[in-house]
């Protein structure tokens, strides 16, 4: 017997939105229940970060409606959907660093004591509130600690706090157990179980399927821009939401990656930093694909940096080709043949204001790393050397761009990516260090880049992946180094390892033992067959 | 050479109609020697600007352009008082404003900080030795060759009688042209405007953002120091007030010539227009008697509108889309 | 990760190092250390306390306002002016007026700063000389001298009350009346957020325009009080009056832990800047250095101390490695 359906507290119906040329959201409905978590599943670049922005206010929808407890509402400034009740925690999250817990969760409304115009902020009682709020949420901080000195998952309590004491009716949840360790996400559980016996609905957006069964009562599915499959998760599993993700058999998103290793053309042992990372050590063949698997914030970027040349208090011995290097400056690491394209594209990656041509010859001036042609006349500009160099690597890669001269800020975020890469492949590197290379872009553009990748290593380079997708991760690498807090703590040829085990390196937990043939945990340079 | 951009042709009108309006309405302002004339005071101005331009460009600032100007004055003067002949005084010259804007720019890169608190401690600091060195006393007795660089004309040096273009303006037509060519031209020039976009991106793509952001105060020390002697041969004195608030001058000449003040953005050739502008602006002015102070408040007013300017009317742009 | 120095901890630290300075003075000096000398110390303090209360509120939105002395001088003209020309205006009325023409130019430098998302620098400096002009063409050069001040403007800064002149009193009401501010006030609380972060002060709802211009406006009122008052002092008003000064204000800003970054500053450690700057002042006649020193001192006061701080908020790196006695914890368990 099937129950009543329960009655939404937030309805959002055919909700359209659209940045220039990227058709962002098409056509989404969801529904949100009070008491009832919703899990929100779906690919990078999906939609899901556009599709809460739209909920929380940043956004106005193009078209569509969005209906709260029946009646349709319109949230003209981030304020006016809190003010609603909605309340979004994210990944990284917004916080007033030098003020204590307490402010933050009480910014703007702080509780007043006095008569009239002459009112002044009642410090104990905002104290006691948060204090209360905290100890709700079993953080185990004192509302006065000033937030700059908190960790990112006590950062995500204060946030979880403050949605509670301001009556939230929706919380919205965006990737919030990315950093945090095992036992803190069981704890993260019962906080959500405690969200919803109070009546929250909560929206809950997550790429870990076991979080998924957990905790969450029903899903939406989201497939580029448009929301494919909802359903109750206990009438659901994993490979039917897998297929409703993908729209394809998952297989077919990542290509064939030829095992053709040589030499080892890398040697890094002892790569070692004061606070970041510790005893780094690993090799790398030509034709490898080397994936660094661990949790955010497991110092698998850091050490990237070092190899590049961006830490100055790193130290270690790196070999590449044979001889010893000594960087300490990211030109010494370019010349030396590496290549790095960072996490944030935006940031670190390439320079939004310039325009495509500008991005791609950005490293390579003045005759900087191996180009094939010289970019420039030695310290004089030649636009037309430029152009020909940018040419190259547009069509080979196959960036989609109106021209050279668009602003990379005109891009979508895969041809950003691409653009990004180019910049490094125009160098022609022996090794390239990726850094979350699929962070944040579309399906379609993904499966370019994995497509990049396989070539790259067919044509003789060695790749260094650093990712936190565990599918890209094994499905794309030869070896996989697992970091957890800074050290290298296992590393697995390919098939030696599933899912599980990767997931249990990283979080540090012990795996029972298994009836087959136990694969080998801790492995440790593994002698390659030639 | 580039196509003039859009706000390069707003300039080169408004330099026009400056010299249309000004022209008709006082007698001799178009006369030849009164545009020699006019190019004294902003060729000065003009050489710190285009130190300038590369700073801000590359996303820093520097206010103690003006008192270092001063400072190298003072050694130069000082060198000239032991006695020194010509070329030493220039060297000593250019060592002390180089110094100056080493100083600079070992603060901004070695401790990372804001260039523009670094250059208002280091203006006040080198404002004030000026102050403690002299006092209220004053150098003068410099040799004639100084002044003949300051107050002559290209012609009187090479003997060519017509030639009046003041040493100067041929001064700041050479470094305009070198400084151009350097910003527009070469990798470093490239390299300037993408660690103004974004300095970490730049970094990260190997630039060394460091080195090039100490030469560029270093460089400025050094422009400093020639603005410095062309004025010192000019006026024929050094005061410790020696170019007293012209980092103000320099950064308006800068905003107005179209650099944006967040770096990433701008050309000397606007710098160089903008400058020539302020010049025939202020010189007309001073036809006319306004006096200092009330030229410098129309400055001031000057560059809030410059600024306004482009944003109201993209804003007004955006409104009526 | 070392932790930063916490801001008490500094200002104990510069509260120390005031305290030496002082007695090393004395030392050469005693005259130094009597309670004439601590009072002359005091007034000349107070005009720049006042200043300083008001940039810090500036300072902390990360804006700049280079427009203070410009100000300061612009409305203490007017107001000397205006008290020549109408004998008859009561003090109040006086001090009404300077507070109103200083908002007001306040007020100009948020407008634009807020309405054209205009870099604050640059926005001041080009008010700081627009204004100095404007004293100009409203005085058409001439001075306003002793005789000409009014009487009521000369009392002002003299008039004691319990044994402290005025001037002290002006100085502590303003301190006070900015710590509320700062500290009780939720205005004030979005003012370190707002500097702190402005994306996210937007995102949590404070009306970041509003608190903006209202720390440009309070900054300009707070300015054009000091002009009355400096002109009381010093019983003269002419175009270069506080020439260059904006600097010291912004000099004892810093030396008091405010940073030019914006988000972090405590109104104890402005003043403990103010008082420093002020015994540097008060001592260098006693020890007899000329006061041509003074600025170079203020130049290398400000650079010595942002180093300092730099050194103190030096970002160590996160922390991604277990502390060894955390790693050795968990060995054991």
């Amino acid at each position: 017997m099937t129950a009543a359906a329960p009655t939404p507290w937030l309805s959002l119906r055919g909700i359209h939105k659209r940045f220039g040329p990227t058709h962002a959201l098409r056509g989404v409905d969801l529904d949100l229940v009070p008491g009832e978590a919703l899990a929100l599943i779906g690919e990078n670049g999906a939609g899901k970060s556009t599709l809460v922005k739209t909920l929380t206010g940043v956004h106005a929808p193009d078209d569509g409606e969005i209906l709260v407890e029946g009646r349709p509402c319109r949230f003209p400034r981030a304020c006016d959907a809190q003010a609603a009740g909605i309340v979004a925690v994210h990944q990284e999250t917004v916080m007033f660093e030098e003020l204590t817990a307490a402010e933050n969760i009480f910014i703007g409304r702080q509780p007043m004591r006095g008569v009239g115009p002459f009112t002044w902020i009642d410090w104990p009682r905002m104290n006691r509130e948060a204090q209360a709020a905290l100890d709700r949420v079993g953080a185990g901080f004192a509302a006065t600690t000033p937030v700059r000195q908190l960790s990112l998952a006590q950062r995500h309590l204060i946030e979880i706090a403050r949605a509670l004491s301001q009556d939230a009716r929706v919380v919205i949840l965006d990737e919030p157990t990315a950093a945090l360790s095992q036992q803190e996400i069981r704890e993260f559980y019962g906080l959500v179980r405690g969200l919803k016996a109070q009546g929250v609905a909560v929206l809950f957006i997550t790429h870990k399927f076991d979080e998924v069964f957990a905790v969450c009562d029903r899903y939406v599915v989201l497939r580029d821009g448009a929301s494919v499959g909802q359903g109750a998760i206990a009438e659901a599993d994993e490979p039917s939401l897998v297929k409703l993700m993908a729209g394809r058999a998952i297989e077919h998103v990542y290509p064939p990656i030829a095992d053709q290793r040589g030499e080892v053309v890398m040697r890094v042992a002892g790569l070692s930093h004061p606070t970041e990372f510790a005893d780094v050590g690993f090799e790398l063949r030509r034709g490898e694909i080397l994936g660094f698997y661990g949790l955010i914030g497991a110092g698998r970027s850091e050490a990237m940096l070092a190899l590049m040349g961006l830490k100055p208090e790193a130290r270690g011995e790196v070999e590449v080709a044979g001889r010893r290097l000594d960087i300490r400056q990211p030109a010494d690491a370019i010349t030396a043949g590496l290549a790095y394209v960072p996490e944030e594209r935006q940031r670190q990656g390439g320079i939004l204001g310039f325009s495509v041509r500008h991005n791609i010859s950005l490293a390579g001036l003045a005759g900087r790393g191996r180009c094939e042609t010289p970019l420039s006349r030695g310290h004089w500009l030649s636009p037309a050397r430029e152009e020909g160099f940018a040419a190259g690597l547009i069509e080979r890669l196959r960036i989609r761009t109106a021209d050279q001269h668009t602003p990379m800020s005109g891009l979508s975020g895969g041809n950003q990516q691409k653009v990004v890469i180019a910049k490094w492949l125009g160098l022609n590197p022996r090794i390239v260090i990726l850094d979350e290379p699929t962070k944040g872009i579309d399906v379609g553009a993904k499966q370019a880049v994995y497509q990049l990748i396989a070539e790259m290593v067919e044509q003789g380079l060695a790749v260094i992946l650093v990712s936190s997708e565990l599918p890209e991760v094994m499905h794309l690498a030869h070896r996989v180094v697992v970091m957890k807090r800074g050290r290298t703590v296992a590393e697995f040829a390919r098939g030696e390892a599933d899912a599980e085990m990767l997931v249990a390196a990283a979080s540090g937990l012990s795996l029972p033992p298994r009836a087959e043939a136990p694969a080998p945990v801790f492995h440790y340079r593994t002698e390659l067959a030639a | 050479m580039k196509a003039l951009d859009t706000w390069e042709r707003v300039l080169l009108a408004l330099i026009v109609a400056v010299y249309v309006g000004f022209g008709t309405g006082i007698d001799g302002f178009l006369s030849p020697y009164a545009v020699a004339d006019s190019t004294y005071n902003v060729s000065e101005k003009a050489l710190i600007a285009l130190a300038m331009a590369l700073l801000v460009v590359a996303g820093e600032i520097d206010l103690s352009i003006a008192a270092t100007m001063a400072l190298a004055s003072l050694a130069m003067g000082f060198a000239m008082k032991a006695g020194a002949p010509l070329p030493v005084m220039l060297a000593v010259a250019a060592a002390t404003g180089a110094a100056c804007g080493a100083l600079n720019g070992w603060l901004v890169t070695r401790w990372k900080l804001p260039s523009i608190v670094v250059t208002i401690g280091t203006l006040s600091l080198y404002r004030g030795l000026a102050q403690v060195v002299l006092g209220d006393q004053a150098i003068t007795g410099y040799p004639e060759t100084l002044s003949t660089w300051g107050n002559g004309s290209v012609g009187d040096v090479i003997g060519v009688p017509w030639l009046i273009v003041p040493i100067e303006f041929a001064v700041l037509l050479v470094a305009a042209l070198a400084v151009g060519l350097f910003l527009h031209r070469t990798v470093h020039g490239r390299r300037l405007y993408a660690i103004g976009a974004n300095p970490v991106a730049s970094r990260f793509s190997g630039i060394a953002v460091d080195r090039y952001r100490f030469g560029l105060f270093v460089f400025a020390g050094l422009m400093a120091a020639l603005a410095a002697v062309l004025l010192t041969g000019r006026i024929g004195s050094t005061r410790p007030n020696l170019a007293m608030g012209w980092e103000l001058d320099a950064v308006t000449i800068v905003i107005l010539g179209g650099v944006a003040i967040e770096g990433g953005r701008g050309s000397i050739v606007g710098t160089v227009l903008a400058a020539v502008l302020l010049g025939s602006f202020t010189f007309a002015l001073g036809m006319l008697n306004v006096s200092g102070i009330v030229m410098s408040m129309i400055v001031g007013a000057l560059l809030i509108g410059a600024m306004v300017l482009p944003r109201g009317v993209r804003h007004l742009r955006t409104r009526f889309a | 990760m070392t932790k930063p120095t916490t801001p008490m901890r500094r200002e104990w630290l510069l509260l120390g190092i005031i305290v030496l300075l002082a007695l090393a003075v004395g030392a050469r000096a005693p005259v130094f250390l009597t309670w004439r000398n601590a009072l002359d110390i005091g007034n000349d303090s107070a005009i720049l306390a006042i200043l300083v209360m008001g940039q810090m509120l500036v300072l902390l939105t990360r804006g700049v306002d280079l427009s203070v002395a410009s100000n300061l001088a612009l409305t203490g003209m007017l107001c000397a002016l205006a008290a020549k020309a109408w004998p008859a205006l009561p003090l109040p009325v006086l001090v009404l007026m300077a507070c109103a023409i200083g908002a007001g130019l306040g007020f100009v430098n948020g407008f634009l700063i807020m309405r054209f998302q205009l870099p604050a620098i640059v926005v001041t400096l080009g008010t700081m000389s627009a204004y100095r002009g404007a004293i100009f063409v409203a005085s058409g050069g001439a001075w306003v001298n002793d005789h000409q001040v009014h009487p009521a403007i000369k009392g002002l800064p003299r008039d004691t009350l319990l044994g402290l002149p005025m001037l002290i009193w002006c100085a502590a009401a303003v301190v006070v009346l900015a710590l509320v501010l700062l500290r009780w006030r939720r205005e004030g609380r979005e003012l370190y957020a707002l500097g702190g972060n402005p994306s996210a002060a937007l995102y949590a709802g404070i009306p970041v325009s509003r608190r903006l211009v209202m720390a440009y406006t309070l900054c300009g009122a707070l300015a054009g009080l000091a002009g009355l008052l400096w002109v009381g002092r010093y019983s003269i008003a002419f175009t270069e009056l506080a020439s260059g000064y904006e600097l010291t204000v912004i000099a004892a800003c810093v030396i008091g832990g405010v940073s030019i970054g914006g988000g972090v500053g405590t109104v104890s450690g402005a003043v403990l800047g103010v008082l420093f700057i002020g015994v540097i002042n008060g001592a260098l006649p006693v020890i007899q250095v000329s006061p041509f020193w003074q600025q170079a001192i203020a130049g290398a006061v400000i650079l010595v101390s942002v180093v300092l701080n730099a050194r103190a908020d030096r970002h160590r790196g996160r922390q991604i490695l277990e502390r060894p006695a955390a790693a050795l914890q968990g060995a054991s368990a």
